[in-house]
């Protein structure tokens, strides 16, 4: 007798996999969370021992010690929640109801991973207070002594008000100055060539050079030539000189990508209907490049606002400088934290802004 | 003299020679198509003829007056000859209206308003007027590029080059497109088109040529070039136009 399936085509199935209940991650994160909890009560513990040490005594303390001890309760629920779904899981799959076991075994894990996240923050935070209060609050007394905060506060703002009058001026400066060797740069033509590599020669220079020396060469050299000019000038304003050579080729740099970031088919248009060189630069090429570069045009001019505390090392007393002297004095630093804090106080909104305005771009282009 | 004469144009980017000592002549108020495989330098044939590109050899006269080589105002040269673009290249950041009377307000110094005017004729021709405020994303192909023919004609060309207008288009958006060619070249309007629309072709031009390895290799009438072409490429082209249905 033949076989009779030869001509008939076989019907292919896929055993369907089975899903995870999750059941062990699960019980991870549960130990997890538990552990969490007698770790963040033992750290606590340990602050109470050293603020006892330290004669501190005080209600609000107190109360926020054991707000922090009760904080990591609120891992049980997710990680309960997901012992939950893992156990609904497990009995799905023991009723052979494949779908519903997959849907209580992904509800199982995201619960689970949920607990990981928030037990990862908390591990951390912990780890930081730690440190906080080695060595009988070394690092507190060394970094954090708000009295000393407190007392350098207004020196040091005055000073900080140094680097702002920098980075001001010299932010408006480079932000002019890169726009002109950017379009020295794209100048068409032979007979541009010498100033297209100039410019070019500038910006690779400049982009190459720390900015530290710069700063160091002009703030010190120039003086020391003697020219009358350069000798009577302030020293900020040799600062915002050196600012402006080193920053305004990253700005160039910028500018230039923007520009030629516009398709080669617009400057066809454009100079098609018979508009010139600079009119398809200015009606065309530039209000499409400009909401491109806006976002790394502000980068740059960050970067160049905490450059300015580099000025120091020709001796222009700006925050950091100032700080040091205080530091010196006190021997502690914690006026120079006085500086970080005011250096971060000015820069997070900028970043943010930096942040929306390329979101909102992005917005735009997927619109679009 | 013709209105408009291509004798022995050379156009090289490099080693590669794409026009080989091309003539072809445009008169008044004809309807030239250019048709060829792709790459055979339709698009730098319009190209040069609008100035965008630089040649290496032979002139290009329009009136009988040279628009190629040094000396040549091309700013001047492109008032007179405009171009449409496969890919529309209208100003994303602009409306509809700002995209039309640019040049003829920053070129031809048109005051505002009246340059306002004509452009909203100019929509209102092709039944966009609602739109003048719109931004070109906002806009099917068929209407962005019917737009980017009106905005080539608010400068009043005397000469329009078309390339390959229709082929970033969906079918279907494609017939509002040669319905305004057919508009134009009733009004007399002189046009060379780069097309791979036989029918149309076939329809509207006044003379057919077929470009091949960078020369105009065969041209005539329509009927002609679509029913007796003489050429064995040309026979090879349009056979093979004629396989892919588009003929
Ligand atoms: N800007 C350019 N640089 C270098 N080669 C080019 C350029 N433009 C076109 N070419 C070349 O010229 C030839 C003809 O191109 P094109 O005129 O676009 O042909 P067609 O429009 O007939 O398809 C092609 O080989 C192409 O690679
Ligand atoms: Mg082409």
């Amino acid at each position: 007798m033949r076989e009779p399936s030869s001509n008939r085509k076989e019907v292919r199935r896929r055993n369907p996999t089975l899903p995870r209940d999750g059941f062990g991650f699960a019980l991870a994160a549960l130990t997890l969370a538990i552990l969490l909890l007698l770790a963040t009560a033992w750290v606590m513990w340990q602050v109470k021992q050293v603020m006892s040490a330290n004669q501190f005594r005080a209600l609000w303390a107190d109360f926020v010690l054991v707000l922090v001890v009760l904080l990591p309760l609120g891992l049980l629920f997710p990680a309960g929640r997901s012992l939950g779904q893992a156990g609904a899981a497990r009995r799905a799959l023991q009723s052979e109801n494949l779908i519903a076991a997959r849907v209580h075994g992904a509800e199982a894990l995201t619960w689970a991973w949920f607990t990981l996240g928030y037990a990862g923050a908390l591990l951390l935070f912990l780890l930081f207070v730690l440190f906080f209060i080695a060595n009988n609050v070394a690092v507190g007394r060394t970094f954090f002594q708000l009295e000393l905060i407190a007392n350098s506060f207004g020196l040091i703002l005055k000073a900080f008000w140094v680097n702002v009058v920098i980075f001001l001026f010299a932010g408006v400066f480079s932000l002019v100055w890169g726009l002109v060797v950017a379009v020295a740069k794209l100048l068409p033509g032979k007979p541009a060539q010498p100033i297209r590599f100039i410019a070019t020669f500038y910006t690779d220079a400049f982009l190459s050079l720390p900015s530290i020396i710069v700063i160091y060469l002009i703030g010190f050299g120039l003086p020391l030539t003697g020219i009358g000019f350069f000798r009577n000038l302030p020293l900020e304003a040799l600062a915002v000189l050196a600012l402006t050579l080193t920053y305004g080729a990253y700005m160039a740099e910028v500018y230039r990508a923007g520009l030629e970031s516009i398709h080669p088919s617009q400057w066809a248009a454009a100079r098609s209907l018979g508009l010139s060189y600079s009119q398809t630069l200015r009606f065309v090429v530039i209000p499409q490049a400009v909401r491109r570069i806006i976002p790394p045009l502000l980068n740059n001019f960050i970067g160049m606002q905490k450059d300015t505390a580099l000025v120091n090392v020709v001796g222009v007393i700006d925050a950091f400088n100032q700080a040091r002297i205080i530091a010196s004095n006190d021997f502690n630093l914690s006026a120079v934290t006085t500086v970080a804090i005011l250096f971060i106080l000015i820069t997070i909104p900028q970043t943010r802004l930096v942040d929306r305005l390329v979101e909102r771009d992005r917005a735009r282009f997927r619109q679009g | 003299m013709s209105f408009l004469e291509v004798k022995n144009v050379v156009k090289r980017f490099g080693a590669n020679e794409v026009l080989r000592g091309l003539n072809l002549t445009v008169e008044e108020h004809q309807v030239v198509c250019l048709i060829g495989p792709s790459g055979c330098g339709k698009s730098t044939l319009l190209r040069c003829v609008n100035g965008l590109e630089e040649i290496q050899g032979g002139e290009i006269r329009l009136h009988g007056d040279r628009i190629t080589g040094p000396g040549v105002d091309l700013n001047a040269l492109r008032r007179d000859v405009g171009i449409v673009f496969q890919s529309f290249n209208l100003f994303p950041h602009m409306t509809v209206l700002q995209n039309i009377t640019l040049a003829p307000t920053q070129v031809l110094r048109m005051p505002e308003a009246e340059a306002q005017e004509k452009a909203l004729a100019l929509l209102r021709r092709i039944g966009l007027e609602h739109k003048a405020r719109a931004y070109p994303d906002q806009l099917s192909g068929g209407q962005q590029q019917r737009v980017a023919i009106v905005r080539a004609l608010a400068m009043e060309p005397m000469l329009l080059l078309l390339d390959e207008i229709t082929s970033a288009l969906d079918p279907e958006l494609v017939s509002e497109v040669l319905n305004l060619l057919r508009e134009l070249a009733q009004e007399g309007m002189t046009m060379i088109l780069a097309t791979h629309e036989m029918g149309f072709a076939r329809e509207v031009a006044s003379k057919v040529c077929f470009m091949y390895e960078g020369v105009v290799h065969e041209e005539g009438p329509p009927e002609q070039i679509f029913s007796q072409p003489q050429h064995e490429r040309t026979q090879q082209f349009l056979a093979s136009i004629i396989e892919a249905g588009r003929l």
